[in-house]
């Protein structure tokens, strides 16, 4: 089971979280014009990296933030977690 | 009976409580602290069971969590279990085992003639066998191998005993508490260190226990002793015995197995019998000892044949001998060891040691004590059938390839040892590179990939001085980085023998013209010859092997036998061992109980049981439940003795003609408040929001971005800036995280928070003809009238001096309302909803005519809101705004979203008007098609229609939209039932929706 350090309440287990998928995905903006290819990228296509990837997880049973965590695929070795309003560098 | 086998005295026993016991039917007994081997050994039982492929006679091999053969079948308190150790199990008075994979006994077996067969039952005769007629496997092939696999008999009854989880953090987990643990607990505790210490045994101390050593002027055990009591009164220290921590998973989490109550008769009241430790773990120390290798020889799986420091263990914890004539057969010093302390107990053992001139402390030892020594000596076989008999030995040339002649001599036991082999398993489960120690011919750790470092013999270290000190300073070090502390303790003065090189030799040659059979993997009857086959059929990666052969995949995952089988390998292919490499190791490492897995988790335990308020009156008025996600609803109200069908049909009516109420609390409700909250409404919903007044509710549906509905439901404007939502029961947690999704990461511009509020409110659902009348009578200073309260509209009211929302919308069809007051007063309104609706004939309906009204309205709901259809599907596409955009809209120009023919929500009617249709059948046009029929759409709900009194369903229809008066077949595969049905539109009662609005 993972240990995530939660942003606003610090390091929890992984139950206490839900997965979001892909952190670097940005939805289209509202009401603009938008190609069937890149919506398809939006919904549907993802890389499935192996390695560092930055990735969505709501702190469900807890704050309930949804967070940014850069997470090794392959080790599950977690680097970093951001807020949801603090930028991916 | 007397115990022939037990020594007159010594072990750690005590002799001073017998304890009786039965094995196969026979009364024996024992002593408390005895095993169920040790018991049985004393007793001269040898033969425990059969071996798993050729059922060959089984004895005993190792003495605790490394033995492969004597798995029993268990009898404890009137329950059973299969796959007991009895080299793990402590004896209790009364306890009953078994001998398993033998039929009718464990003397005369009927599978043993697979021994004689044998020559049919190759590597990989599983994979070759039964391969073919395809016809034969389930009724020959499954039946024989179910009966024939496996240990052991799982009870088929509900298991009354109790199973905790436990969830711990510490700074230091130690896993063992041989000499590395002590050490490395000691002085971690010394530090201050928060400080688990785990030993999978009753006793404390591991090789302490058995080695002949000194420790600062005490004997091992002695040394022992005094440091687990020290440790025990530390209030920092948790010191648990019978704890097996048997998984290493991510983040340093380990699992560990605590065996509280498996030892003792019975479990005592309100006490679990296991519990499961889930335990996060700054530091682990991995000091879990090594286990002895066997030498591969001919008949080696004979009972009899035994690990040296089994026997060595046998004698010393438990005052037993596994035989009076043994001889030890060794490459290295342990086995003189073994040797010494038979010669101490009165028994003259034989040495046959394969080195030609070792020297050393121990050697001179057995030397002076007159132990009768062969160098250069080997055994060929051990021959007997169900115990040695004899053993037939030889000289064996310098170079290990030449036997000399072979002679036979007497023995009724042979103690093997193959030098050690560390047990790596957990730091391999961490995800460590572990690397190949060439002295030892073994893997031991390398890189650590969490924050674990092995100790001891677990790191290849196979002195007590180095592992004492290099334990001491590890426990030291690691404390002092987590606890800024750093309390020296003085390292105590350790008197060893000192031992000399091993011999790397591993397997004995067959003598010319034999082919005994010689064994790698004990419990799964993998021999010499299976590994040869499978390469010479070219199987190459260990992994490969492994599976086709099934070496190492029994339930001691080749604990004894998975580096012979790779020396094996590596010899064949001519490649040292580390480039053959070793299979993964995996959690358990020892079997665990499902019971400890499951824990508390079971019957009405495994989930939350939500509850409405209104909940005990539905009791006492004959409510039948059905579970709706966590919730527990009204199914119907039994009167007399209605069933199902009739109590629906009657409340579903009365709804109808005069006024019914429903216990609608589980909705899922969400409070949205802020200045931008219609905005977060018009991007959420599909329909438009940002003109909807004060005091109006309005139907959404809300889609996710791939254009399917993810739910629908009501939402309300209490005031300017709040809003109060309302959710299907089933996707109320689903529809709060998406909208906090998008409030937090997508538009954190938009000013609005949200929160559930399902269990704030009680929720109550007044529907029929009447209900306005009930109404009225709830709320005499409320304008409840068609202009007053005009329907979607909404209202503040005094309930008898309860403050209630009031809500004019209807999920049944009719003219109907739904009152919310804060929980605590749901029971007091749904008292007053039925004493003043008495009059007009109220009656409390449940899910199932909920379901029926709603059916035969056309409404939809989670079975065709199932998360595979978009709106228009479920003819909702008028709800689609065309003048916004909003989550999923893009999605559903897709092509096949706009496809001509897409499929329709229709009604079904059958032709005959009588035969009910099972839900999930499919529609076809003809029903005698040849198979695969081709599937037109789904039945997605059925009912019986009360406004029509006949059987009505909905169904998700391809082209739907042009199919209104078809004739079609609804097959049901599974009911066996082919219904010839008309096609009609999914609104059966009251289309032009006239009712709601009255
Ligand atoms: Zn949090």
């Amino acid at each position: 089971m993972l240990h995530i350090k939660c942003p606003h309440c610090g390091m929890r287990s992984q139950n206490e979280f839900s997965y979001g998928g892909d952190a670097t995905v940005k939805r289209p903006e509202l009401g603009k014009e938008i190609s069937d290819q890149d919506w398809d990228n939006f919904v549907y296509n993802r890389k499935s990296l192996r390695g560092k990837h930055w990735e969505l997880w709501q702190h469900l049973s807890g704050c309930r933030q949804w967070i940014k965590v850069q997470r090794d695929t392959s080790t599950h070795e977690i680097f970093k977690t951001l807020k949801a309003n603090e930028d991916i560098s | 009976m007397t115990q022939s086998f037990r020594l007159e005295s010594g072990g750690l026993i005590n002799r001073d409580k017998k304890i009786s016991f039965k094995f196969n039917g026979r009364n024996y007994f024992g002593y408390e602290g005895d095993t169920l081997a040790s018991a049985l050994i004393a007793n001269g039982v040898h033969l425990v069971g059969r071996s798993f492929k050729y059922h060959r006679p089984r004895g005993f091999f190792g003495a605790g969590v490394d033995e492969p053969y004597a798995i029993v079948q268990l009898y404890r308190n009137g329950e059973t279990d299969p796959n007991v150790k009895a080299t793990e199990q402590e004896l209790f008075e009364g306890l009953e085992a078994k001998s398993v994979n033998c039929w009718p006994s464990v003397n005369f077996d009927i599978g043993a003639i697979n021994n004689f067969l044998r020559i049919f039952l190759p590597a990989g005769f599983y994979y070759k066998t039964f391969m073919w007629p395809k016809s034969f496997w389930f009724k020959i092939y499954e039946p024989f191998i179910r009966r024939a696999a496996g240990f052991g008999t799982a009870s088929i009854k509900h298991d009354k005993e109790r199973y905790e989880h436990k969830y711990e953090y510490c700074d230091l987990l130690i896993t063992g508490s041989g000499p590395s643990g002590l050490a490395s607990a000691y002085s971690a505790a010394k530090n201050g260190a928060k400080v688990i210490l785990a030993e999978d045994k009753s006793r404390f101390g591991g090789t302490l226990l058995t080695s002949e050593v000194n420790i600062g002027n005490q004997s091992g055990k002695e040394w022992a002793d005094s440091i687990i009591s020290e440790l025990k009164e530390m209030p920092n220290v948790t010191v648990k015995n019978r704890s097996q921590v048997f998984g290493y998973y991510d983040h340093n989490m380990l699992v560990m197995s605590e065996r509280l109550s498996d030892h003792l008769p019975k479990t005592k009241k309100f006490h679990p019998k296991q519990r499961l430790w889930y335990i996060r773990a700054k530091e682990v120390l991995i000091s879990s000892g090594s286990i002895e290798r066997p030498i591969v020889f001919g008949n080696n799986d004979t009972p009899g044949v035994i690990l040296s420091s089994a026997a060595k263990e046998y004698m010393k914890v438990y005052g037993v001998l596994v035989g009076k004539k043994p001889l030890v057969f060794t490459n290295n010093d342990s086995g003189y060891e073994t040797a010494i302390e038979f010669k101490k107990n009165g028994i003259d053992p034989i040495i046959l040691d394969t080195r030609k001139e070792p020297q050393s402390e121990i050697i001179e030892e057995a030397k002076n004590m007159n132990i009768n020594i062969k160098n250069s000596y080997v055994v060929v076989a051990a021959q007997g059938y169900k115990k040695v008999k004899s053993a037939d030995i030889a000289k064996i040339s310098d170079d290990k390839e030449e036997l000399g002649s072979v002679e036979n001599i007497k023995c009724d036991c042979i103690c093997v040892s193959g030098f050690w082999t560390p047990t790596i398993h957990l730091a391999s489960q961490s995800g460590n590179k572990t690397k190949f120690k060439e002295e030892i011919d073994a893997f031991v750790p390398g890189v650590s990939k969490q924050n674990e470092k092995t100790l001891g013999a677990a790191n290849g270290i196979y002195t007590l001085e180095e592992t004492l000190k290099d334990s001491f300073e590890k426990g030291n070090q690691i404390s002092k980085e987590i606890t800024n502390n750093d309390i020296k303790v003085s390292f105590p003065n350790v008197v060893e023998k000192k031992s000399t090189a091993h011999d790397k030799f591993w397997c004995v040659p067959l003598p010319k013209g034999k082919n005994y059979k010689r064994f790698l993997d004990f419990q799964n009857d993998v021999a010499v010859s299976d590994i040869e086959i499978a390469l010479k059929e070219g199987y190459r990666s260990i992994e490969h092997v492994k599976r086709y052969t099934t070496l190492g995949m029994a339930t001691d995952q080749g604990k004894t036998s998975n580096l012979n089988g790779l020396q094996l390998v590596s010899k064949i292919e001519n490649k040292v061992v580390p480039a053959v490499g070793h299979t993964t190791f995996r959690p358990p490492y020892s079997p665990v109980s499902i019971g400890a897995i499951v824990g508390r988790e079971v019957g009405k335990h495994s989930k939350p049981t939500r509850k409405s308020p209104m909940h005990s009156w539905h009791e006492k008025n004959n409510a039948v439940f059905v579970d709706a996600g966590v919730w527990l609803r009204p199914r119907y109200y039994k009167r007399g003795d209605e069933n199902l069908f009739e109590a629906s049909k009657r409340e579903a009516k009365n709804v109808r003609t005069n006024v019914g109420v429903c216990d609608v609390t589980t909705l899922g409700k969400i409070d949205i408040k802020g200045p931008d909250a219609a905005e977060l409404l018009n991007r959420v919903y599909t329909n438009a929001w940002l003109k909807l007044p004060v005091g109006k509710a309005r139907y959404g549906v809300m889609l996710r971005e791939d254009g399917i509905v993810m739910d629908d439901g009501t939402t309300t404007r209490i005031s300017e800036n709040h809003y109060h939502m309302t959710t299907t029961t089933a996707q109320a947690a689903n529809v709060l995280s998406h909208l906090e999704y998008y409030l937090q990461l997508v538009w954190p511009e938009l000013n609005v928070n949200v929160v559930s509020t399902t269990e704030q409110w009680a929720g109550a659902a007044i529907a029929g003809p009447k209900s306005r009348e009930v109404l009225k009578k709830l709320f005499p200073k409320s304008d409840v009238t068609n202009e007053g309260l005009p329907f979607m509209g909404y209202m503040e009211g005094d309930l008898f001096g309860v403050k209630a929302k009031i809500f004019r919308i209807s999920f049944s069809g009719e003219l109907a309302y739904e009152v919310n007051v804060e929980s605590d007063y749901g029971y007091f309104m749904w008292e007053k909803i039925i004493e003043v609706g008495e009059e007009f004939g109220i009656q409390p309906y449940g899910t199932e005519a909920l379901s029926t009204l709603r059916i035969e309205m056309g409404h939809v709901a989670g079975s065709e809101l199932d998360g595979r259809t978009i709106p228009y599907d479920n003819s909702l596409e008028g709800l689609l705004s065309k003048k916004k955009d909003f989550i999923g809209k893009r999605s559903l120009s897709r092509k096949a979203f706009a496809a001509e023919d897409r499929q329709k929500i229709v009604g079904v009617v059958p032709l005959d008007k009588k035969t009910s249709i099972p839900e999930g059948s499919h529609l076809v046009k003809d029903s005698n098609a040849p198979l695969p029929n081709p599937k037109l759409g789904y039945i997605s709900a059925s009912c019986w229609s009360v406004e029509h009194d006949n059987p009505f369903s909905l169904a998700i229809l391809k082209d739907g939209k042009n199919m209104i008066g078809e004739k079609l077949f609804v097959m049901s595969p599974l009911k066996n039932k082919v219904i010839p049905v008309e096609i009609v539109s999914s609104h059966y009662v009251d289309p032009k929706g006239e009712r709601v609005r009255s």
